[in-house]
């Protein structure tokens, strides 16, 4: 929905001279040497850079590549069709993750569709187009090269997909169908049914196990990456390996590679409810970051506007309901707030506010997803929300799809919304035919993550990071069904092409299971599980991971302040001084033991929550998915500082002090230059 | 609600498992199955015992995680996975027993946890088309009729939960192996593997020690994903022709 007709103006409308910018993080963060993507060769135009590095990498030699090892922790789309990929080429390739099977990731759970240049359609698509597209939708905070070359091999993708077997949707004539997504002016989107990640992963899926079959990738399902080895022998730092728990068993093993990818998916776990799987979580990048790894953009994440709302405190996850929704759908709320218990079907027009179609009456309830999420949470707040009352808030309004009934017939809404409507009522017990749906908005994406070149690798030599856990392509947002192809755009073609340089200078010296990184990382992951094991305190892992996601909803969610955010950090560190005193931790660490799993992940959390929250305090400009408070148009719209902000915030790990106390992160600003694109401001008046 | 649950416990895959007895109040209607178990879970963690182990993730009916036998139902009395079951399907003061998938190819690892590795051996055994990554054509170089391409889709649709089996008297995962075959089978690009795949994939079976088929339906009956028991019979086709082709 980041995507809209064209209505953009140039240049910003108004905004603070660049030595006016107040510093709101200060005190929270020191600044550090900028930092520079090396690997892009920026002095071609975009749409020559990706040939020229894939020109300009180096090889290995078939015979070589099998003395050459890759470790790949994730399965999702991006892991699973890395570790495939790397595979066929025959590099030596083990692959993690914490399911029971490489097809649970949670790529699997992606509903609408995968976007390709294909033009297919006739159109008027092109790679120039989607690269516009994405780089617009993220509101000029990617980068450039990146998000052209994600443009370029959208189309290579479906090729790959359609020759594994995946069943895209077909028209009568036997060709792919396409469907506009997300309320942009072309059809780009692939899809199969509303299961596109499913049928995506189980392709991606099936190549990795034909790959274990022909013996060059091994799978270590039920294994956890807790720590990352970096072995520095003098030369510089270098990526070697990580330490596992295998969660049956609880044995800790270290495996040893030429090189590490994480492909662990994205962190919107923080927010403790969110549409992400249970398990989701931001260890293997919290792990590398505090080895060195940069994080990049930790603050820009993404609500999504239709998700069923919280029915009760038990509520242990939100189900998302497709966008697409809203094409016939009317959101509104009562305008009484004496009203909101009242049955929505005895509400009449004129007592009704149709907010969305009031305040912006050229896109109504087609407005982008963050500022669809932000009027909701405003009515909620105002008193108006609907549905149950939950610790003091409704938070739900009404999505009606009466009109829309009444003008096409209940057999077209059934065709079109049918699997929609029984999900929403198996979930809630009500008829979305009947009466209007409730939805709410809900943390769904996350366009942070850890910082890489247009290599795919960190700052850290030998870790490579690709999909959801990497910032870079996507910007301060994403256009819907634009992460499945990056995961696949990743993982069949950039990495492999990319890692290979890389590994042209290995293979590395073995590290012996005495080498002072690799006791020293062993050492801490048992450390850890010590610690949890033995607290002993009163409160349940999950309870202090709801109120760390209250908070992170509450004061880095959809609205960001300076003052909330401040009051955030304090929330955040006290809590988390809690939680290492006082969590209760039960059972042992010889066996399957799902509350320290759990433990180790909300730790984590508890660190990346505070970051996130210094990144927001410190960008005060709205953008994409982040909306500063401070930095809004006269009539409530966001705005961006492009003369201050065009910049990625990569941020260095402060180091630890006694206590758990964490020290101070450092920013490195990766200033971004767009060559081929004009920076605009958005506007859907 | 109140509802009394007998829950399968047992420390890890080698020991002795026993049902246990426990009492849960104020369970909300609104619950999905695995929230009035983490309800629970939280009130034992808070009286010292440890909480009981079940496997999930998605939570959304899609990732084919969880499992667990409700009441003797793989998934329980509605056709969804049991993420997907709310506990407005139980009337207060019901007495719930849940076990986990009970078959030799599906050891527990502990309390509900069971193993089900044998089904990524399975596909490693020829549930998949070769092909690599950049060797593939235009995706509209070869139209798939739409029925085939809806039924290839439909088959697809197996989420790997091993409801299928749990639910068959012979521990059969024949509607597993049927679904992969059928739509692998259904599309013009699974043609050239299709004798080996079907051989291998059915030898893989029987290794793993599932049982043969003998066309009694519980799998269809439970399979969440509604997958159709004819796969079963394109599934036996497909064997017999490779069979003749001399496989
Ligand atoms: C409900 C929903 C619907 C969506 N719909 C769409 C859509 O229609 N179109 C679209 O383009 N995008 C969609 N998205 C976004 C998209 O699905 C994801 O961004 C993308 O699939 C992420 O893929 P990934 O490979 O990066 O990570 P994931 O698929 O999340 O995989 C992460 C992997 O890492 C492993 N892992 C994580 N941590 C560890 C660890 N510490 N140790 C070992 N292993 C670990 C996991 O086991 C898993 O294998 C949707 C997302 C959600 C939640
Ligand atoms: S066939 Fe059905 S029951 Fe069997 S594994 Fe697939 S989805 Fe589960
Ligand atoms: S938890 Fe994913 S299908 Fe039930």
């Amino acid at each position: 929905m980041t995507d809209m007709p064209d209505t953009t103006t140039t240049g910003n409308p108004s905004h603070d001279a660049p030595g006016d910018v107040v510093d709101d993080a200060a005190g929270y963060y020191r600044e550090g040497d900028p930092i520079a993507d090396t690997k892009s060769p920026d002095d071609q135009p975009v749409e020559r850079r990706w040939s020229e590095r894939k020109f300009s990498a180096r090889m290995a030699n078939p015979a070589k590549r099998r003395t050459l090892s890759v470790i790949v922790v994730g399965t999702g789309l991006a892991g699973a069709s890395a570790a495939a990929t790397l595979g066929e080429a025959g590099y030596q390739v083990k692959t993690f993750c914490y399911q029971d099977s490489p097809r649970r990731a949670h790529s699997i759970a992606a509903q609408g569709g995968i976007n390709a240049a294909k033009n297919y359609k006739g159109d008027g698509d092109s790679v120039y187009r989607l690269f516009y597209d994405t780089v617009k939708g993220g509101d000029y905070r990617s980068r450039e090269s990146n998000s052209y070359r994600l443009a370029e091999v959208s189309v290579n993708i479906i090729d790959q997909a359609v020759a594994q077997g995946v069943p895209f949707a077909r028209e009568y004539g036997g060709l792919l169908d396409n469907r506009s997504f997300g309320g942009v002016q072309v059809s780009r989107t692939f899809y199969a049914r509303g299961q596109t990640g499913q049928q995506l992963l189980i392709g991606a899926y099936q190549a990795l196990e034909r790959q274990v079959a022909a013996g060059t990738v091994e799978t270590f399902t039920r294994h956890e990456m807790l720590e990352l080895v970096v072995v520095d022998d003098g030369s510089g730092p270098r990526t070697r390996g990580i330490i596992t728990r295998d969660l049956v068993t609880g044995a800790i093993d270290t495996h040893i590679a030429d090189a590490v990818v994480l492909a662990t998916g994205g962190y919107g776990n923080v927010y403790y409810l969110s549409t992400n799987a249970m398990g989701s979580n931001v260890t293997a990048s919290w792990r590398a970051h505090r080895k060195g790894a940069f994080f990049g953009n930790p603050c820009y994440t993404q609500i999504h506007p239709t998700c069923i709302p919280v029915s009760g405190t038990h509520q242990s996850k939100l189900t998302l309901m497709s966008e697409s929704l809203r094409n016939d759908g009317r959101i509104w709320v009562p305008k009484d707030p004496a009203d909101v218990t009242r049955d929505p079907r005895d509400i009449a027009e004129e007592d009704r506010d149709y907010y969305l179609e009031r305040i912006y009456p050229s896109f109504g309830n087609l407005v982008p997803r963050d500022i669809a999420s932000r009027q909701a949470k405003n009515m909620c707040d105002e008193g108006r929300g609907v549905g149950p009352e939950v610790e003091g808030v409704r938070r739900g309004v009404y999505l009606d799809f009466a009109d829309a009934i009444a003008r096409l017939g209940r057999p077209a809404i059934e065709a079109k919304y049918g699997n929609l409507f029984d999900m929403y009522t198996r979930i809630t017990a009500e008829d979305p035919y009947q009466t209007p749906m409730r939805v709410y908005p809900a943390i769904h994406y996350t366009m942070g993550g850890l910082w890489v070149d247009y290599d795919l690798q960190s700052n850290l030599p030998g870790l490579f990071v690709a999909g959801e856990a990497n910032f870079s392509d996507q910007g301060a947002n994403r256009l819907g069904a634009s992460a499945l192809m990056q995961g696949l755009a990743d993982g069949y073609f950039v990495l492999p092409n990319t890692i290979r340089d890389y590994l042209a200078d290995g293979p590395f010296d073995t590290v012996p299971d005495d080498h002072p990184a690799v006791v020293e990382a062993r050492a801490s992951v048992q450390e850890r599980i010590d610690h949890f094991l033995t607290v002993n305190g009163t409160r349940s892992v999950d309870s202090y991971h709801r109120e760390l996601g209250n908070i992170m909803w509450e004061y880095c969610g959809m609205e960001r302040s300076a003052e909330g955010l401040r009051k955030a950090i304090d929330l955040i560190r006290s809590l988390r001084d809690d939680f290492w005193r006082n969590v209760k931790v039960l059972g042992d660490s010889e066996s399957l033991n799902q509350s320290l799993e759990k433990a180790g992940r909300v730790a984590d959390f508890f660190e990346l929550g505070e970051l996130m929250c210094i990144d927001a305090l410190h960008r005060r400009e709205s953008c994409g998915g982040h909306f500063r408070a401070e930095s809004q148009t006269e009539d409530g719209e966001a705005l961006r500082h492009d003369d201050t902000f065009a910049f990625v915030s990569a941020w260095e790990f402060g180091g630890e002090s006694g206590a758990r106390e964490l020290g101070t992160p450092v920013l490195h600003k990766e200033d971004l230059v767009y060559t081929a694109i004009e920076m605009k401001q958005r506007s859907y008046k | 609600m109140t509802l009394t649950l007998k829950i399968w416990r047992q420390a890890d895959a080698a020991a002795e498992g026993r049902l246990h007895t426990y009492q849960l109040d104020e369970v909300s209607p609104d619950m999905s199955f695995l929230e009035m178990l983490d309800v629970l879970n939280e009130q034992l963690n808070a009286a010292g015992e440890e909480p009981v182990a079940f496997d999930s993730d998605c939570r959304e009916g899609i990732c084919g995680m969880c499992s667990l036998m409700i009441n003797g139902e793989a998934h329980g009395p509605e056709v969804t996975t049991t993420c997907q079951l709310h506990m407005r399907s139980f009337a207060d003061g019901d007495t719930i027993t849940i076990e986990p998938w009970r078959a030799a190819p599906f050891p527990v690892l502990k309390d509900l946890v069971v193993d089900r590795s044998a089904f990524d051996r399975i596909i490693q055994s020829g549930g998949y088309i070769s092909v690599n990554t950049g060797a593939a054509p235009d995706a509209h170089a070869i139209p798939v009729p739409k029925q085939n391409a809806d039924r290839a889709f439909d088959m697809a649709t197996c989420i790997g939960c091993g409801a299928c089996v749990a639910a068959c008297p012979n521990g059969s995962a024949s509607l597993f192996v049927g679904a992969k075959v059928t739509h692998l089978g259904e599309l013009p690009q699974g043609q050239a593997e299709r004798d080996h795949r079907v051989v291998n994939m059915v030898a893989q079976h029987d290794h793993e020690g599932f049982g043969g088929c003998t066309n009694i339906g519980e799998c269809a009956a439970a399979c969440p994903k509604e997958i159709p028991l004819d796969v079963i019979s394109q599934l036996n086709r497909d064997l017999r022709a490779a069979m003749r082709h001399g496989h």
